[in-house]
């Protein structure tokens, strides 16, 4: 029984690495969001394997739903290289579009798909003369057959081509002109539409559709970062060009066109955060961007940065570790070697963005926290969310926001004889005052330094004096706890003794799991946390539950070890749920595992379950 | 151990440079460095020609990485903010710290051992990028503070204090400076105060990566017979090139040179060089005779000493990246945000 649905469906696009696939494939995306039915595209491109695949999938969920679902409905198989093992991942009863220009054995298919052939490679060929258009318009053909078999409405794509080429009337209207050569093969030779349906909706509203890295970008830039220093790493490289985009068009003085910004590819992450480090002791707001092996990199400058209370934003796009791991992959694997980071006692203030809108808020956030706190902040991104679009709430800012600079004494309190000690904590709080260089001929100097000191920056390795700093230090930490973003609770809908805390880019697969999870008329409430230190909230919420589970996407349950480590509370209450194959995690995993916990405490009494 | 504060005492006929400094102004803590360290003599230049020039001292930033050499910072320029920052990153500090505000002066003191050893990437980099900056390297041939090792200057058959003979091949920095694109290169010599101060001065006011390896004495691992950093050897191999007298604001019109001897270098900011030559071929704008020079003067165990090379038209980092004029560090919300008007289209633009 062919599988049918309606705006409920996956489907996966196999692709060769290069082909112009790219850009039709957003295309099919932008089209159903455009018909007003939520997408959340994902691109799957490994690093290096022979064959140069890449899978662009479109998860079609009227409901929302926009984490990873697993599985593939429809597949477009256009690499020969992976055909075996993209037939073999289509869900029984599903769908095989592929190119039959060249027949193929039928020991190449599967009994329980359905199969259907159109033949781009032919059409492109008999209407084409150049390789590199055969190449470029076999992809658009391709989405016109799919807007035939799928009922995509054809106007919705030529609109989105018309706004693409603007400007460029011979692009607009070949590109139109393939659409509609697919489009028409297809009804005129297939049966249409197939089991799988796109319906008009409204389910997308005023939501934007962006990719986290331009959207942390962006949040920079509205932030007031002047300084970027970056070396290349997957997946955060596009971070540092969409800033450098977002900067060409929005930071250019109008009259002489100087750039109000620095960007430097450094030669090195150690490089790139130095940059950073100087930068930021001078009072301008400055990060980097960078991953996992970066993070490793720049230990000892992070621990000058703590040790020297130096503002520093950190934006790690996590990807799969240790070492190059799964370099394209997603993992929310860096928690603990960014919280800790860097050698003796440190501890670090984290950002848990759940999706591109979080992301602009949070990295915008995060240079008030750097400059407030005078202490590196780290903005944790993912793979799943830095480089793939989402659908998200639009981007917001207020007019009447003023940046939060912190601490800094002036030439004119200085002059008003305020005593200024660089490390005199003189409001309890933990932090404080700053002089930016240059700021008084006689008064406010002080030197900089990773060694020990005492409350006037004088050099000391007295040991009274040396705790005393580190004390104060912990009292930073405490008040960062009330400035950080705070976690987002939502109960269940009946009391429970069970929860759950979750972080990050689960949040949509999360989401969806819950109403999977209470339609077996099982309940947890939910914590969502945000940043670390960990508000009180987190610990009171254990305190309120028998079990909480820990959903997070790593081996080694890091969120979990920190909660264990920073508010300790016995780890037997907290139970991880692990996703860490590199893939997204889904809503149909984190429902079936904690179902199966949930399951199980049921049977058993909770006394020997402690015991 | 803590640092001894000066007494503030001012003789009253202390000499007073434009701005009213006196030499004292530009003091800083008493040095804690071995009695007779090379580094010593730099840190009295480095208070000569700050003095000499009249800069105001809160407007100099001076960054170092970690040795004895990056230690310095602490003795002199005691109004200027300093950033002892981690081994061998000082140039990556300095860059970002100069990013932040051109307007500032930025002095970097380095070691070999932070330079040319673990920073060796770093100083390269930043010399390629031009960062506006003056960047000493304290050169002394060892790590000083980690008690003697070999650092890679050291020259190959040198010996160390404890009769090692080293068997890698020195790194020449100045050689290396020239290589990458430093637009101004000198070398000198921690006991010819005559010579490092113009030096100094000449860089300070260079517009660009001006780069001076200071060959430094350390008395207590590198001063013995048979190595190729002690007091006695540097003397004894000295070859000057050249010897600077640098003249600010001023067109230098009395000039008691000889003619013939005498080549005028006007710099960006309006700063005369007179360059008293010693070798009367050497020509400091041409990069590659220079490395010719000092390779071949190298091979006869000379150390060549002097303005090296200079740029004439040098342009800094700033200037490849078209910064505004302002400091960015002085710019508000007002200048950098772009706000909800432009946001709202560009949320728009993502529909
Ligand atoms: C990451 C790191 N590794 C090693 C050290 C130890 N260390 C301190 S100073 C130094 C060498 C300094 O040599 P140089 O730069 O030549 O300075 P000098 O003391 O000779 O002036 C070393 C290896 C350190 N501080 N940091
Ligand atoms: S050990 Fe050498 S470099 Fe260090 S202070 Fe003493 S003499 Fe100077
Ligand atoms: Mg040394």
């Amino acid at each position: 029984m062919p599988l049918q649905s309606v705006n409920d469906f996956v489907i996966r696009f196999a692709n060769v690495n290069g082909s112009g696939s790219a850009s039709a494939n957003e295309l099919f995306a932008r089209a159903v969001l455009r018909m007003g039915v939520p997408v959340a595209p994902r691109n799957i491109f490994p690093s290096n394997i022979q064959g140069l695949p890449t899978w662009y999938e479109v998860r079609i969920s009227e409901a929302g739903h926009l984490g990873a679902r697993g599985g593939t409905d429809l597949m477009v198989a256009m690499n020969p290289q992976t055909w075996d093992k993209d037939v073999a991942a289509i869900e029984p009863g599903g769908y095989l579009l592929y190119d039959s220009t060249k027949p193929l054995p039928k020991s190449k298919f599967r009994d329980d798909i359905n199969v259907i052939g159109v033949p781009p490679t032919a059409i492109t060929n008999s209407t084409y003369t150049d390789p590199r258009q055969r190449q470029l318009f076999k992809n658009i053909i391709y989405l016109g057959a799919l807007s035939a078999l799928l009922d995509i409405d054809p106007k919705v794509i030529e609109q989105l081509i018309a706004e693409q080429y603007k400007g460029k009337e011979r692009l607009l209207s070949s590109n139109v002109h393939a659409l509609h050569l697919g489009r028409d093969y297809t009804l005129k030779n297939l049966k249409c539409p197939i089991g799988l349906r796109v319906q008009k909706s409204d389910k997308v509203g005023d939501r934007i559709f962006i990719e986290g890295n331009s959207a942390a970008a962006l949040g920079a830039v509205y932030g007031g970062a002047t300084v970027c220093a970056w070396y290349p790493i997957t997946p955060s490289s596009s971070l540092a060009d969409a800033f450098t985009g977002h900067c060409k068009r929005l930071r250019h003085d109008a009259e002489t066109k100087k750039a109000k910004y620095a960007i430097v590819q450094g030669e090195d992450e150690l490089a790139s955060i130095g940059i950073v480090i100087g930068a930021a002791w001078n009072g301008a707001r400055a990060f980097t961007a960078t991953s996992g092996p970066g993070v490793s990199l720049m230990q000892e400058f992070i621990g000058l940065a703590y040790f020297a209370e130096i503002p520093a934003v950190i934006m790690d796009v996590q990807r799969a570790g240790p070492s190059t791991g799964m370099p394209t992959r997603t993992q929310q694997c860096d928690i603990i070697s960014a919280a800790y980071a860097s050698h003796g006692d440190t501890k670090h203030v984290l950002l848990f963005p759940e999706d591109p809108a979080e992301a602009f808020d949070m990295a915008a956030q995060a240079f008030d926290l750097a400059d407030r706190l005078q202490t590196p902040i780290f903005l944790m991104l993912d793979l799943d969310i830095g480089m793939n679009h989402r659908l998200c709430l639009p981007l917001k800012w207020d007019d009447a926001k003023q940046y939060d600079r912190g601490k800094i004494m002036t030439a004119a309190m200085l002059e008003s004889g305020v005593d200024f000690g660089r490390y005199l904590d003189v409001d309890g709080d933990g932090i404080t005052y700053r002089t930016y260089p240059g700021t008084h001929p006689t008064k406010g100097s002080f030197f900089t330094r990773g060694t020990s000191r005492d409350r006037y920056a004088k050099y000391t390795e007295e040991g009274p004096a040396y705790q005393d700093n580190m004390q104060r230090l912990l009292r930073k930490f405490e008040t960062a706890k009330d400035l950080v973003p705070r976690p987002l609770q939502a109960n269940a809908e009946k009391p429970t003794k069970y929860g759950v805390i979750y972080f990050g880019s689960t949040s949509p697969a999360m989401d969806e799991a819950i109403a999977m999870i209470e339609a077996k008329g099982q309940y947890l409430d939910r914590l969502r946390v945000r940043a670390f230190p960990f508000h009180s909230s987190v610990a009171s919420f254990i305190a309120d539950h028998d079990f909480v589970f820990i959903v997070e996407q790593n081996r080694d349950a890091q969120l979990r070890s920190l909660i264990v480590n920073e508010c300790s509370i016995d780890p037997v209450r907290l139970v991880p749920i692990l996703h860490y194959d590199g893939t997204p995690i889904t809503a149909r995993f984190i429902a079936r595992s904690i179902g199966e916990h949930l399951d199980a405490l049921k049977v058993t009494p909770l006394r020997k379950v402690v015991s | 151990m803590t640092y001894v504060v000066k007494p503030k005492f001012r003789h009253p006929e202390l000499p007073k440079n434009k701005f009213g400094y006196t030499h004292r102004d530009y003091e800083g803590a008493v040095s804690t460095l071995c009695a007779g360290c090379g580094h010593d003599s730099i840190t009295a230049s480095i208070i000569e020609a700050c003095f000499e020039l009249s800069i105001e001292p809160h407007r100099v930033a001076k960054i170092s990485g970690i040795g004895c050499s990056s230690k310095t910072p602490t003795y002199f320029l005691g109004n200027s903010h300093g950033f002892n920052s981690v081994h061998g990153r000082m140039p990556s500090v300095l860059t970002g710290a100069n990013l932040a505000n051109r307007d500032l002066i930025y002095l970097g003191v380095s070691g070999d051992g932070d330079s040319a050893s673990i920073g060796f990437g770093q100083f390269a980099h930043a010399m390629r990028r031009g960062v506006n900056m003056v960047y000493i390297v304290e050169n002394n041939g060892v790590y000083g503070l980690t008690k003697g090792q070999f650092s890679a200057t050291a020259d190959r058959g040198s010996k160390s204090k404890r009769g090692v003979v080293n068997s890698d091949s020195a790194i020449d920095m100045v050689g290396i400076a020239l290589q990458i694109g430093a637009s101004f290169v000198a070398r000198s010599f921690s006991g010819d105060k005559k010579q490092l101060v113009p030096l100094i001065k000449a860089a300070i006011e260079h517009n660009g990566a001006a780069f001076i390896d200071v060959i430094s004495p350390c008395v207590a691992f590198n001063n013995h017979a048979g190595s190729t950093k002690s007091f006695d050897y540097v003397r004894e191999h000295n070859e000057a090139v050249n010897f600077l007298d640098v003249m600010t604001g001023r067109p230098p019109i009395h000039v008691d040179y000889a003619p013939g001897t005498v080549e005028m270098v006007e710099q960006h900011d309006g700063t005369v060089l007179a360059l008293r030559k010693l070798d009367a071929e050497y020509d400091v704008h041409d990069r590659l005779a220079a490395m010719s020079f000092l390779q071949h003067h190298a091979d006869q165990g000379q150390i060549v000493t002097g303005l090296l090379y200079v740029e004439r038209d040098a342009e800094d980092l700033h200037g490849h990246l078209n910064t505004v004029a302002a400091p960015l560090n002085a710019l508000s919300e007002k200048e950098l945000c772009p706000g909800t008007a432009v946001l709202d289209k560009i949320n728009a633009s993502l529909r």
